[in-house]
């Protein structure tokens, strides 16, 4: 973003393009019939329902567990293994391109052996999330720790930090807003392994009531279980975005 | 190859030894996982009977449609896009929060638009692949150089021979990442609404065999995925490399 424009007109553009969303919605529900898509109001009042029954609730619960574990294994795995391998150059090297080849592999493949390993339930599930979460944290962890400037580390080196103050002070700050991007992708994936495991195996979870809703071709809980959630996904993503432009934003003016 | 490229060729030739071990050994139960010859095997007689290949044929075309599409509709959109930047800064939280939405729930939706066919599960490789795009053609147009373009003003060239002969190359290395990605999103998209949602494919394939327990069949073409999406990635790595090698972007 080189010249910034007015706060006002930022958010009024934004505002505009998220009304002409919303008609090119209705004019779309209004061309496919109720049968194909609901419209906006209709999805609206049934996402209310959805809040308030008893049952979607435990269902949402039982989502949100499977997805703190899976994003609390990717986030502090790919943390740990992205920092392990920019620190060992060689093995970052060696790792790099296996970990890009799998992160382009369409893991659901893969999800049968999970099943094997794990049986159905939470683990699977966890696992399953974690998998996809993991590989791009885990990149762009190494590439954050790889890129750290020459210079910063001798000026570690210089003034004779100690191994844990020179991480505090030098490499955490340097890597930081990478380390936040990588985080920001691996929350996206790890949501879409979650939900993708619930739906193709569970009897639980907001996976579960989607894949339901589609056997039974119910459309306004297809629609309104799929508005929540990216109403969901977008607010922690955007949340994620908002820290990750000032990190970096702190990092180009310094 | 380098040192680091002989360490990984390694690493793979041991971590594939060492499952080829554990299965053998009787460590892993049969039920759960196969040894890799014996999924090469299982592979190599799938495809010598036959019974596979009408469904590798159409999640191979379905994910090559979904690629081209989205490669063509995302370039066009970035440079829409690019040419109107109050509508890009509105558009940027949307793009970035974009791949959070799983896709996969508006199939019925696409089945209504665009029946009973391939279409609706080229339509959600596209939807997965076109953003990528997207993204990676206005950063690839940020960075065409001024000059280029004050160069094709004075030259009174129309919008369309600008975008083609001066933005398209300066772009390219840009680019290429969209296309890597768009590969990869495009076999995600498509083998995963096979094997949620449809009934042909080679992700239906595997879910079939994996429902009735048809252990080596469902790793045979876990592998031939496996095998086919790497080869697929090497093959634009070096395309890659070969472009940066030219431009003097890469040893």
């Amino acid at each position: 973003m080189n010249e910034r424009a007015p706060a006002w007109q930022r958010y009024g553009d934004i505002l505009a393009l998220l009304a002409s969303l919303l008609v090119l919605w209705w004019l779309l529900a209004r061309l496919a019939g109720p049968e194909a898509l609901t419209g906006p109001a209709e999805t609206l009042a049934r996402a209310g329902e959805l809040l308030e029954s008893r049952r979607f609730h435990a269902h949402m619960r039982e989502s949100l567990i499977a997805l703190g574990y899976a994003l609390l294994l990717a986030a502090l795995g790919g943390l740990g293994l992205g920092t392990w391998l920019g620190v060992r150059r060689l093995a970052g090297q060696v790792a790099e391109p296996i970990l890009v080849a799998l992160y382009a592999l369409p893991k659901i493949t893969l999800y049968p052996v999970i099943l094997l390993i794990f049986g159905l339930g939470l683990p699977a599930k966890v696992a399953f999330g974690a998998i996809h979460g993991i590989i791009p944290v885990t990149i762009f962890t190494l590439n954050a720790v790889r890129t750290i400037r020459p210079v910063y580390l001798k000026v570690a080196r210089t003034l004779r930090l100690t191994p844990w103050q020179a991480f505090l002070t030098v490499w955490l700050p340097a890597a930081l807003p990478e380390i936040v991007s990588g985080q920001r992708v691996g929350f996206a994936l790890t949501l879409l392994g979650v939900l993708i495991g619930e739906m193709f195996a569970s009897q639980r979870g907001v996976g579960f009531v989607l894949i339901n809703a589609i056997g039974l071709n119910d459309v306004p809980t297809i629609m309104a279980a799929a508005f929540l959630l990216a109403v969901f996904a977008a607010t922690v993503s955007a949340i994620l975005l908002k820290i990750d432009r000032a990190l970096h934003r702190r990092t180009a003016t310094a | 190859m380098t040192r680091a490229g002989w360490i990984r060729v390694a690493t793979v030739l041991g971590a594939i030894a060492a499952l080829e071990l554990v299965t053998r050994a009787g460590l892993v139960s049969r039920h759960t996982i196969i040894p890799p010859t014996a999924m090469a095997a299982a592979l190599w007689r799938l495809v010598a009977s036959g019974a596979i290949l009408p469904d590798i044929a159409k999640t191979l075309s379905n994910v090559a449609a979904a690629f081209v599409l989205s490669v063509a509709g995302g370039f066009v959109l970035g440079l829409l896009i690019h040419a109107a930047p109050r509508l890009r800064r509105a558009l940027d939280p949307l793009l970035a929060t974009y791949y959070a939405v799983p896709f996969f729930v508006f199939y019925p939706l696409l089945i209504v638009i665009f029946g009973m066919s391939d279409l609706p599960i080229i339509a959600i490789g596209f939807l997965f692949g076109v953003v990528a795009m997207v993204i990676a053609t206005l950063n690839g147009l940020d960075r065409v150089p001024r000059v280029a373009l004050k160069v094709a003003r004075l030259a009174r060239m129309d919008p369309l021979s600008i975008a083609l002969i001066v933005k398209f190359p300066a772009a390219a290395p840009y680019l290429f990442t969209g296309i890597k990605l768009a590969v990869a999103y495009s076999f995600i998209g498509v083998i995963a609404s096979e094997f949620i949602l449809s009934g042909a494919g080679l992700g239906f394939a595997i879910s079939y065999a994996y429902n009735n327990f048809d252990t080596p069949r469902m790793y045979a073409l876990m592998l031939f995925i496996l095998v086919s999406v790497t080869a697929v990635n090497m093959v634009l790595h070096g395309i890659e490399q070969r472009m940066l090698r030219r431009r003097g972007l890469a040893p």
